[in-house]
């Protein structure tokens, strides 16, 4: 029986389908809403309200053919989509979106499993940058030098921000910690601001405008994916559409409570969830326009690193308030 | 560590092909250089095997967004070599279409910048009220891009109540949602931080450049050809130059939203002030020997033709002067020591119009890659020599 539930926790939900599915549909709201929010109508024609458009997109580009530049390191660029989406569908199983009870709420649980996702988000980044500096393009290697540019700006803040509820939780375990705040939902208040800085945080970790920098396509054409094409290109794009529902999924474990209710309930639960936090990055992308990579890092370090450390006060003054 | 990136002539954030090389040290530019010729047409040459008539129609295809700057440049010119007085009402209709041009053009600019910035959002509002003027200049000439309203002599289109009631109210539409434009575009604080300081002309430099236009005016220097030269009825409305100091790319949004408002007030005065009679007189076929320079402010800038008749229905020589290429020379000096994010919003906030400037072409060896200037009688030289002992099509005389 343990067999079976693993193999449908790895294959079927959250695993390879759902997960796969989802990601599509998460890239069909978000284009959908940023479309009526610029006053257009977003994808219609394929399927209903263009709801298979995303899938169609993914099968048409593994379709079309795929070059790899000549003078790029042959191994390392064709290797690194598979290792990308990898690493995303792993931080996916670390969730606990099924909840057989505290002790098992998803295939591995443990404690300090928060820091195991965090750091998982954080090599998607690592592969972007090798991406753009294997493909020896000049444009990619731009776009390399501002992925990491800018990771020094939001990683800290986006650590911050989502380990404080970890500390008014008292507990290093994503299920934990979301059972926490499902039992005390007053409490999941006091970490609004740090709730504000993560949705910043993983706006630029997404590379979504204001902070998608690294492939602006009006400055360095397609920037670290400019050499990418065919399957690869289809991999990176269904990579990040993962990457947003998984760090959708953080952000609604640490702040919002996670997902309760077992199989049908919790799925539900996800679902509102997740795309609660994604309305919230479509809406930002929709009202900002592009900043440069000099001014994330300020902007990072003046507003949103103080504004954690400020977050993590409060958490601290509260925990000993209530203790 | 220096190396070169090659802007163009392909490149997603240009519209049009031209070549932009930047020497660049991590994100700074040290070096720019312009490249141009990749979309020479030939169109001066072509205008002198046209009649005066003709060439009316040819000039309205220099360009697609400001076509009727350059008709009415080159109309205004043939009218002062032929002698003849457009009608009033002719005359108020002519510049009626080259306000509504304007605005058109501007609103474009404005989505245009909002793209370059990475604000979709912005470029999709102004071009959904972009359609409403749009479909003000159709219903005045039968046509969105090219209107072809110009003749010599007047105008070939008369207004009637009707399009003056409708032009009234979709103005009234277009100048509340300028205002949220007007709004967003400097309040905006992810806009604004990408705008402010960037592209930095100064106020000496853009007179020492010969920039012109919104470029020119928003480094503070109030020059505009309606109010310095003007021509059909601009001595007769009112309205302001508008300008900004802070000689940046916000100070050329600010300058453009503001003229937004003053072609508002201008269309509007125009409307309500359209005296009656024809809209045309009759003009002959052929023009006496003579010279004339013809100033036109386009929405991008000073819009210059030079024509010289010589005596026959076709014009001898026609120069064209785009007002992009006043402000190449401003270009190179915005570029220097900016980030190359800003590349595209400071080449973009001159409005280039690239087939308009197109006026030459560099030669370059495919082979060696190599560069060479040659007169004009070495190339006819080289010409003949490639076409040696093959029938010639038709007798040609070089005007140089």
């Amino acid at each position: 029986m343990a067999t079976v539930k693993t193999l449908i926790y790895l294959v079927i939900y959250p695993g390879l389908l759902f997960l796969f599915l989802y990601s599509t549909f998460v890239e069909w709201y978000d284009r959908k809403l940023y479309a009526r929010l610029q006053n257009r109508m977003g994808p219609t024609h394929t399927g209903r309200f263009g709801l298979l458009q995303p899938i169609a997109d993914f099968i048409k580009l593994m379709a079309k053919e795929d070059i790899v530049p000549d003078r790029a390191d042959r191994k390392m660029f064709s290797v690194l989509p598979a290792v990308g989406l990898a690493i995303v569908f792993t931080a996916m199983l670390l969730l606990p979106v099924w909840n057989y009870s505290l002790d098992q709420p998803s295939a591995i649980s443990f404690n300090g499993d928060l820091i195991v996702v965090l750091y998982l988000l954080s090599l998607p980044t690592f592969i972007f940058f090798l991406a753009g500096w294997s493909s020896t393009n000049l444009f990619s290697t731009i776009g390399g030098a501002r992925v990491l540019t800018m990771l020094f700006g939001y990683e800290v803040p986006l650590f911050l921000s989502v380990l404080s509820p970890a500390v008014l939780a008292d507990s290093w375990r994503l299920a934990e910690i979301a059972a926490f705040y499902r039992q005390k939902p007053a409490l999941a208040l006091v970490n609004l601001l740090g709730f504000i800085v993560a949705l910043i945080c993983v706006q630029a970790k997404l590379e979504r405008t204001p902070f998608d920098i690294p492939h602006a396509e009006t400055e360095i054409v397609g920037g670290t994916f400019t050499e990418y094409s065919g399957k690869k290109l289809a991999l990176f794009r269904l990579m990040m559409d993962a990457e947003m529902v998984v760090a959708a999924g953080l952000l609604a474990t640490v702040f919002l409570g996670g997902f309760p209710g077992g199989v049908f309930l919790g799925l539900l639960n996800f679902i509102i969830k997740t795309l609660f936090v994604i309305f919230f990055l479509s809406l930002i992308r929709a009202t900002t326009s592009r900043i440069r990579v000099d001014q994330v890092v300020s902007f990072a370090w003046k507003y949103l690193a103080p504004l954690a450390i400020l977050q993590l006060l409060i958490v601290i003054l509260v925990k000993g308030l209530i203790s | 560590m220096r190396f070169q990136i090659p802007i163009g002539p392909q490149h997603p954030a240009l519209k049009e092909p031209i070549s932009l090389r930047m020497t660049v040290e991590g994100e700074i530019i040290r070096d720019a250089d312009i490249r141009l010729g990749y979309n020479h047409r030939g169109l001066e040459k072509l205008a002198e095997q046209k009649t005066w008539i003709q060439n009316i129609y040819l000039t309205e295809r220099i360009c697609g967004i400001c076509s009727h700057s350059h008709t009415t440049c080159y109309v205004q010119g043939v009218e002062k070599l032929m002698e003849l007085e457009p009608p009033k009402r002719g005359l108020y209709i002519r510049t009626l279409v080259a306000e509504l041009e304007r605005i058109h053009s501007h609103l474009l600019w404005l989505g245009v910048a909002g793209h370059e910035a990475g604000f979709d959002s912005f470029f999709m509002y102004t071009w959904r009220d972009r359609e409403i003027v749009m479909d003000i200049l159709e219903i005045i000439c039968g046509n969105r891009v090219h209107y072809g309203i110009n003749t010599i002599g007047g105008v070939r289109r008369d207004l009637d109540e009707q399009q003056v009631k409708h032009i009234l109210d979709s103005l009234a539409i277009l100048r509340q949602r300028s205002e949220y434009y007007q709004h967003l575009g400097t309040n905006e604080p992810s806009f604004v931080a990408r705008l402010a300081g960037v592209g930095y002309l100064s106020r000496e430099d853009a007179i020492a450049l010969c920039a012109v236009g919104p470029t020119l005016r928003a480094s503070g220097v109030p020059m505009d050809v309606r109010k310095d030269d003007p021509y059909a009825v601009y001595d007769e409305v009112p309205f302001e130059v508008c300008t900004a100091d802070t000689c940046d790319v916000l100070g050329r949004t600010v300058v453009r939203i503001k003229e937004l408002f003053q072609c508002y007030n201008i269309i509007e005065y125009l409307l309500k002030n359209l005296p009656s009679g024809p809209v045309a007189v009759r003009a002959p076929r052929r023009a006496k020997p003579n010279e004339v320079v013809s100033r036109y402010e386009a929405p991008r800038g000073e819009n210059i033709h030079y024509i010289k008749s010589n005596g026959t229905d076709k014009p001898e020589r026609l120069k064209v002067r785009a007002p992009t290429l006043g402000n190449y020379a401003a270009t190179i000096k915005m570029l220097k020591n900016g980030f190359i994010a800003d590349v595209p919003l400071i080449f973009a906030a001159i409005d280039p119009c690239i087939c308009c400037a197109e006026r030459a072409v560099s030669l370059v060896d495919a082979r060696s890659g190599q560069e060479k200037i040659i007169s004009m009688n070495s190339l006819k030289t080289l010409s003949l020599k490639v076409s040696a002992g093959k029938a010639r099509k038709r007798e040609a005389e070089w005007p140089l």
